[in-house]
Formats: structure tokens, sequence, C-alpha cells
């Protein structure tokens, strides 16, 4: 498919302006661009067609199940669409909260910021929520700032946060950039933390441990409120990873397992829509020790109505302004609509539907570990491998069956991983036809390994060469 | 039950396949005194009912017939195509292409984004998007601090002071030395942070100034507003080493703070050092052309701790958005775009200072589409004045900390008539006046 | 799978093997099972010449599509040479990690830092291990 760059025409044009109708002014030339940016030159038509054309090359929840552990790829329900696009919402300039003559104006917008950081906070067992990280891993990001601010208000010398080696990605390069050393806690055959390992690893310089609960290998971590003794006992705080919320989300809350901060993935949880990569929210949660350095302003609810309050300890700004705030909207939609009962049924659904998929693959692949998961499932293609069927051709031959890839190759911790979480709006057909899918997957990878390496055949591009894409680099159309 | 298909006879043949009696049995491993025994959550409402509550509670807000308040975030106007292509739902509901065969029009429409932010900056390298303007600004200083081993950072009075708060927020707990003004000597400085315009309107050249960094071993990171790139010189030209922007004026809704678009691009020796998700050519076996995500072994799901960022979720649909934008405006557009927010803004401030009513001219230097004004009353008092005719005449620069209690920051978009310039004019004399 | 690791160079556990070149310069390269396990290799970044370095300190990475690894000075010393031909063809690595791919040469080291390396028979032994 070409290029956006390679179908212009000098001189055509998309959307025009009124013409001009004040005098024309000019700026002194050494402050001007030589000539006009080299953007394309095209007809709207010619966009929309490029555009549509592009669509059409992508999977997505609404054309496929997309089954990406850790991911939570759940349907994003249309009214939060239709609330994103409110005037009242979208046509909100956040400067209005910048000066307290504006404050009336804003009144709408406050009170969701408001009600949807005191619903987050009452789900999740925490005392107060911030909406202002703007994605998991600034939250993470924040969460470690909070940390940082409360032992330095305590005069604590604490430099080091202990991860598990199943950890994302994100929680060492999040301790990291918040200024800490980052320790390993190793997991143990059952895939769960072994306490005695993480005794060894804990002592006084641990200022946080961030763990995800249940861990990226779709268990619940058994000794999670143990571990939250000993680290307190050492003045250490718990940092709860909400990547993995879905999975206990209305059954147990990160506060009550003895989390004093944690982030929340509105973009997983709460269904709002992944958009390609972004953009998601991270809200921030925090319980007693850590809510007065939480970032501000902070909205406030008074006989007035709601103002807006920088707290004196607080670690100042981690967004310009509310995060983002639209996402939030949508999110705040979800929870309304959901309610009590419905979230309490988001986990019990979404855990049924992962144990199913176990339960019918578990023949066919071998499970990580033996024993019932959460919200996803981790199985090792070992067994394939041996037949020369990796995990990335076994990736590959469901995009040819019609289902987006479940992730592979992470967490590290296990080999040949594959890692499956299909949410709880999945109906049984789907989840039928995808395990279909994967056993005549592992069958063909019996019979004949050869026609799994060729695949994909049915996309519009087959494997691309990505130590090609690494070595010339071309990153743009110059 | 709301988003779950499962009926009650399936829920039974998939707890039988599993060999448990009910979905409790599965929570087994939860120990008993850590589940959840009381929650204050509302009972769940209708669709209908949502969109109701929140329909109403959208029209609590007030986003004023006639607005002059921007301060970085501007009001101009988005095609509706844009919001058309970028709604389809192939785009929205997608993830991270970590699948590339069936994610081409993800990976391609970034590779054209990069390819667009390049030839708008004049620069060599783009990533696939950061968070917003003032995260994009911590981002740079990391990426500084990486690539000169330096811990000086000079931040330029020009900046945004959110994104000066925010810089100081996010570097709480690393030692870097972060200073305002320019020091007599730039050895030593990992980066001199720039903006143009600046915070208060003002437009500058800062060729002179990149090449003292070079000639101290300083990058220059210059954070520019991409409208104005229509007309004013390039970071690119300029000699800057990294440009940084808020992208939310290409296309993206005013949206209350959020999502925006943290826009990167630097030169090409830096690549390896840029943070976040970066799009590159390559081919299939068949020699077809395709794209990838590359670089990957910077990013944290493979690096970890040693990391160039722990950016993971980036606002990929929001640079979707921007790119259509620019090609819905176009060589051209984009230019005219440009020249009319300038000569419209000097309209205004012509009307403004020659008027009756006292009003001083507060930048040193020309402006492009925003300007400082010093009133002769206290800015607050006199928007208040203003807002009972829906207009929200600019931004107040005392409670930023960026002017004193008089001082008003008004901008203008291609999207204001004259009519609205006028209107605006003559109820200030009339507020001032009275 | 079978290495063939050179016998007269010296090994680490982080896969670096440092040959000694005479006259006091030690060359330093990463070994053929390194190269195998980071796959096709994209990208080397070299240390600058005359940096000094102790034993253990990262100086230099390379990349593959999937992976990076930091390189590790296996001894001490003075960097006078690097092969900059890796930085435009960094799969000379892969192609000939023991020969044509090596990364950095050393001098003015320490001879007990050396005595501290593992040889190819202990190497060998250690990657069964693995």
């Amino acid at each position: 498919m070409q290029l956006i760059f390679e179908t212009s025409r000098p001189g055509r044009r998309g959307v025009r302006l009124d013409p001009l109708d004040v005098p024309e002014a000019t700026l002194p030339a050494e402050f001007c661009r030589e000539d006009a940016p080299n953007l394309p030159e095209v007809g709207e038509l010619d966009v929309v067609r490029h555009f549509t054309r592009l669509s059409a090359r992508n999977f997505g929840v609404d054309s496929h199940f997309y089954p990406l552990g850790s991911c939570t790829m759940k349907y994003n329900p249309k009214l939060a669409d239709a609330i994103s696009a409110l005037p009242g919402l979208a046509g909100l300039h956040p400067h209005l909260s910048s000066s307290p003559v504006y404050h009336g104006c804003i009144q709408g917008a406050l009170e969701i910021v408001y009600e949807t950081e005191h619903l987050l906070a009452e789900i999740a067992g925490m005392r107060e929520v911030s909406l202002q990280p703007i994605a998991g891993a600034h939250g993470e990001l924040t969460g470690a700032l909070l940390i940082a601010a409360y032992h330095r208000a305590k005069g604590n010398k604490k430099d080091t946060i202990i991860i598990p080696d199943s950890a994302h990605g994100t929680n060492p390069a999040s301790a990291t950039i918040a200024g800490f050393k980052v320790v390993q806690a190793p997991s143990g055959a059952d895939g769960t933390i072994r306490l005695d390992a993480f005794k060894n690893v804990m002592n006084d310089s641990v200022a946080g441990v961030m763990l995800t609960c249940p861990n990226t290998h779709g268990l619940f971590e058994p000794d999670v409120h143990k571990i939250a003794d000993l680290a307190h006992e050492a003045d250490a705080l718990l940092y709860y990873d909400g990547a993995n919320l879905n999975a206990i989300i209305g059954q147990s809350r990160p506060g009550d397992l003895g989390f004093d901060v944690m982030h929340f993935n509105l973009h997983k949880t709460f269904a709002t829509p992944h958009g390609m990569g972004g953009p998601g929210s991270g809200p921030v949660g925090v319980g007693e020790r850590l809510a007065p350095f939480l970032p501000g302003p902070r909205v406030t609810r008074t006989e007035v109505g709601f103002g807006l309050e920088m707290p004196p300890q607080s670690i100042g700004k981690i967004a310009a302004f509310f995060g983002n705030f639209l996402v939030a909207a949508r999110a705040y939609a979800y929870l309304l609509c959901q309610g009590d009962e419905g979230l309490k049924n988001v986990a019990r659904y979404a855990v049924l539907n992962a144990n199913y998929i176990l339960a019918r693959l578990k023949d066919a692949y071998d499970p990580a570990y033996d024993t019932t998961c959460m919200h996803e499932c981790v199985f090792t293609a070992t067994r394939q491998a041996k037949a020369g069927v990796r995990a990335i051709d076994i990736a590959k031959a469901l995009l040819d069956r019609g289902f987006h890839a479940p992730t592979i190759y992470f967490p590290l911790t296990v080999k040949e991983s594959i890692m499956i979480e299909p949410t709880e709006t999945e109906s049984k057909q789907t989840l039928d036809a995808f395990c279909d899918a994967m056993r005549a997957i592992a069958q063909a990878a019996q019979d004949d390994p050869e026609s799994l390496h060729a695949a994909p055949q049915t996309t519009p591009v087959g494997r691309l060469d990505e130590v090609r894409a690494a070595r010339e680099l071309d990153c743009g159309c110059l | 039950m709301t988003w779950i298909p499962a009926t009650d006879a399936e829920r039974g043949e998939m707890l039988a396949a599993i060999g448990v009696r009910s979905i409790d049995e599965l929570f087994a491993t939860i120990p008993e005194h850590l589940r959840l025994r009381k929650w204050q959550v509302p009972p769940g409402r209708s669709q209908m009912a949502v969109q109701r509550i929140l329909a109403e509670t959208a029209a609590r807000n007030d986003t004023g017939t006639l607005s002059f308040v921007g301060g970085g975030y501007y009001d101009h106007h988005i095609p509706a195509a844009v919001d058309a292509l970028a709604s389809r739902s192939e785009f929205l509901t997608a993830y991270t292409p970590y699948q590339p065969e069936c994610a081409q029009g993800t990976l391609q429409a970034v590779y054209e984004y990069q390819s667009a932010v390049c030839r708008l900056t004049d620069l060599e390298c783009a990533n696939a998007s950061l968070y917003d303007g003032g995260t994009a600004v911590f981002e740079a200083t990391t990426m500084a601090v990486r690539q000169t081993r330096r811990t000086r950072i000079v931040c330029h009075e020009s900046l945004n002071p959110l994104y000066r708060r925010m810089l100081a927020t996010h570097t709480a707990n690393l030692e870097l030395d972060i200073v305002d003004s320019e020091p007599a000597s730039l050895d030593g400085a990992a980066c001199v942070i720039v903006q143009n315009p600046s915070f208060l309107g003002t437009v500058r050249d800062f060729s002179d100034l990149a090449e003292r960094c070079h000639a101290a071993g300083a990058l220059l990171v210059v954070s520019f507003y991409p409208v104005s790139l229509g007309l004013l010189k390039t970071p690119g030209a300029m000699g800057a080493d990294i440009a940084i922007a808020e992208g939310q004026s290409l296309g993206l809704p005013l949206s209350f703070g959020g999502p925006y678009l943290g826009i990167m691009a630097a030169r090409q020796k830096l690549i390896r050092k840029m943070p976040g998700r970066i799009a590159a050519a390559t081919q299939d076996a068949e020699g077809r052309r395709g794209f990838v995500l590359t670089l990957q072994a910077r990013e944290q799901h493979i690096r970890r701790e040693k990391a160039t960022s722990n950016i993971c979720s980036n606002e990929a649909h929001c640079a979707l958005r921007a790119l259509i934008h620019l090609c819905l405006l176009g060589r051209e557009g984009l230019r005219e775009v440009a020249v009319q927010c300038h000569a419209k803004a000097e309209y205004l401030k012509g009307r403004l200072i020659e008027g009756a009513a006292g009003i001083q001219l507060l930048n040193d230097g020309p402006t492009f589409n925003e300007f400082a004004v010093r009133l002769p009353a206290d800015a607050e008092s006199v928007v208040e004045r203003l807002l009972d005719r829906g207009i929200h005449p600019g931004l107040p620069l005392a409670p930023l900390g960026a002017g004193e209690r008089t001082d008003l920051l008004v901008a203008v978009t291609e999207k204001h008539t004259r009519e609205d310039l006028d209107t605006l004019t003559e109820a200030l004399e009339q507020a001032l006046c009275n | 799978m079978l290495h063939t690791n050179p016998p007269h160079l010296k090994y680490t556990k982080e896969h670096e093997w440092v040959r000694d070149d005479g006259g006091g310069v030690f060359a330093v390269g990463i070994t053929e099972f390194a190269a195998e396990q980071l796959g096709d290799i994209t990208f080397v970044e070299l240390p600058p010449v005359d940096a000094q370095v102790s034993q253990g300190a990262e100086v230099a990475t390379v990349e593959s599509v999937k992976a990076a690894n930091d390189i590790y000075a296996p001894i001490g010393g003075v960097i006078t040479a690097v092969n900059g031909e890796l930085e435009e063809h960094p799969e000379i690595v892969n192609q000939s990690p023991y020969e044509n791919g090596w990364f950095f040469k050393l001098e003015e080291v320490d001879a007990a830092e050396l005595d501290e390396l593992m040889d190819a028979t202990h190497y060998e032994a250690f990657l069964k291990d693995q």
C-alpha cells in the first residue's frame, strides 16, 4: 500500500479556510521557516480512502477475539464513546482550572474527577485516588515518587525497591526512573513468590515492594499479606500494579490485602479503548500513609461547589491538569453502568473464561503451572518447540485462523510462554472457536510443522524482516 | 448482566469442563479473610440513565461562547473527517502492534506520523508519541542526561510554568541540578530547554543559543507549538538536537486536559537514546513493504531497569488524529492556518493596545497567535465582568506565577472572526472604562 | 549445542573472552554462545578510546532485535583501540565472534585480574550448567 506522501500532487488541497477577514500581517524573515512544511498535498477523499484502507489492515477487539495476556482486551462499550464526545467535556479548556475566576465554568468536570476518584478508591480499598497519571507506567512512576516523598519526610534513608522476576518491565523501569535501585525477588517452582527468597532481599534499605497480584503467571500470591507485614515491619511500602485488577475486582481489594499504593489501568479493567497502544490512564490510589503526598491540586467538595486545593506535602504536578480526563469520563460511565453487581461479576466471569480455556487446552499444550488460574492462563510451548514449532509460529498460525495472538515470550520466567487472557466479555462460542483453532495448531505442529512456519498467509504481509528494519533504520519518509 | 454474554446454561457447561461446581471455587486461592466484605458502590444503571446523568453533568460546564484562553492549549478547527476516520474501531480498539502482520494499519500510520513530525520540525527521527507536552520535557531531559552523562539542566524563562513544575515533580528523587536562568557558562550542562513561542507568546530565534550549547557539549531542547511551524523557523533549522511539543493543536479537542499528545523528534545520532516506540519500514519474504516496531531493545519490556524510559502505553490514537489532521490541512493548509492565527492576533493586539483603555503589551519581541497584556485593573475581576456575556477573555497569569495580578494572556486562532476580535476589544474597554 | 571456544583465550561468566595479543595488549569480544543467544546482532556501541575502565565496568552494548546486553570489562585497563568495523557491520560478531568480531583492546591491565578468569575447559563446563 502506498504511503500518503506517495499520493501527494502539487497544488491539491484538502480542507480550506474562510478568507482572511483582517489585514495581512508580517513577521520578520529571521523568525520564519524558509518553505512551507513538506506535508502531503492531498484531497479530503484521498485522506478518507487512505485511512479507511489502513484501518482494514488492523485487528481490533470489535473485529477479532484479542486474548492478549496482561492486556485485558475486553469490549469497549460504545456508550463511553458517546460520553467522551459530549461538547461540555470535549470542548472544555483545561486552563479554566488555573484561575479561581473560571471555577464556576468547570463544576461538571470537577464533579466527574471527584466522583471517579472516590469510586475508584472504594473499589480498591484505598483512601484517596488521583487521576493525574496519564498511563499505567506513569502511575507506577507516581507511586514510586510518593514512596520516595514518604521516606524523605520521615528522614528514612532507603534507596531500593524489590520487584519479582515475573513483573512487567515497566516496574523496574519506573522504579529506576524515579531514582531507586532495583532488587529482584525470584519466583518459586509454583510460579509465586518464595517467602524465604523474599526475606533474603528484604532489609532496612528497602523503600518499597512492587507486586502484581495475581502475578503475571495468572496466580494469586498466597503470601501477599505476609509480604505486606514483613515490608511494613521495616517501614517499606507495598505497591500494587493494577495491570491484573480484572482478576479480583469485586472479590478482593488491594487496600485490604495490605497495599499502600497502586495504579489502575482504566484502559484495562474499566474498558476504555486501547487505541493502538494509547491513550490509557493510570490513576494512582493511596492509603493513609501516602495520602498527604498525592499530586495536586486535589478536587474538594464544599457547600458552594467543587474547588481545588494544593496539599502542603504534595509531590506537585505529575500532569498539567487532571490526567487523561476524557478517558476517566469513559471509565466513570462504565462504572455507573456496572455498579455493585456488575463489577462483582467482572472478575467472576473473567476467571471462569480463563479456566475454561485452560481446561480445554491443557492436554494439547503444557500449562506452565499445574493449578487453576485467575484471569489468565499461561502455557509453555516447549513440547511443540521440540518438533520445531515455537510460540511465535503458534501465534502467527492463529492470525490465519482469524484470532489475534495471545501474549508470547512473556512472562520471561516461562520458556516459550503463551499467555491467554480472554476477559469476561467473550462468549463461550468465541472461546470454543479459539480453543478449536489452538488444538488444530497443536495437531499441525505434530503432523506438518512446516505449514506453521509459513504462517501467516492471510494477512496483508507475511512475517517481516525485523533484523533488516533494525539495521537499515528507515523510520520515516523524509 | 452488562457486557457479560454467558448464559446460566453455558456457565454450567464451562464449570463442568473445568471440574468445579461453582465460580467461587476458582477463587479458593484468595484466603478467606482477604475477600471483599462490603463496599459502597451504588447499584448499576441503564445506559439510558447514565447517558442522561452525564449529559446533565457535562452541561454544567461552561465552554464559553467566545474564548481567548490558550496558554499552550488551543481551540483550532478540527475537520469532521478527523473524527470520522479516527473513530473507526479497527484503530480505536486495537492494541500496541506487537503482531505486525495484523497491525499494518497502525504501524504504517505511526511511520507516516513520524515522517510528518520530521518534515514539520526539520529533524531526522521521531518517535511514535509520548504522553503530552509536559512529560515530553521530562523525557527530553533524561535523554540529554543519558547522552551527555551530565546532570545540569538549564530551563529557559520561555518554558511553560506547568512544564517546569512537572519537571520538578518528576525529577525530585534524581540527582539533577536544574537551574532557571542561563548561567555564565554552559560548560557541564546536559541541555538547555527553551520554548518557542514562549509561554507568554514571544517568538525568538534560538540559533545562537544552539551554537553556544554545542560549543559547550550541551544539547538544545526546543519545545515548539506545532501549528506555529506552518510559519515559524523550525527547531531543526535553529540547530536544536531534540524537539518536543504538546500536540493538542493538531486535531485534538481541548478535553479538559487530556488525552493529549507528546511529540518528540531528534537528530539521527540520538535515536537509540530516544524513549518510546519507533516504527520502521522493512519487507516480508516476498519483498512486500511492511512496518514493524524497531529498536525495541531500548524499551522497558526488554531492557527493564536499563530502559531509556518506563513508557509503555503512549498516545497512539492521538498521534493518528494528528496525522490525519496534518494530511487534511496539507502543506499549504497548515501554512494558511498559521498565517491566519498570526494576522488575527496582530489585529487584536493592535486594537487592544491602541484603544483608550490603557492596556499595555508585555512581550518584548514579535508574537505569533498569543500575547500577554497588563490591564489597568485586576485581571480576574475583569474576567469576571466578561463571564456574564459568555466571554472568556484570556488566562490570568498571577495564579500560574507567570505575571502580576493585572496580567492576562490572550490567545487567538483561525476560528476567531474579525467580529469576535472586535467584540472582545469592546467588551474589555467597556469593563475597564466603567 | 557444541561451541568451539579457542583454548588460548580466557572467559568470563558474562560470556566475554580475552585474548593476549602480546606486547601488553589484550583483545576483548563475546563468545560464540553469547552471539547465538542474542541472535542476529543489529547494533554495537563501543567505548571511547583512551577510557580508563575497571574490571566489571559496563563498557559496551550489543543489541539484537529482541535483546540488549551490556559488555563488562573482563579486566581493568585503558581502552587503546575499538573495532569500528562493527558499527557499520554488527553482523560480523555473529559471523566471526573470536576473530573479526573483537570489540576493543585493553592495555595497562592487572595480570592478577586475568588469572581470575576461566580457561576454555572451565568455560565449557560452565556452559553445560546453564
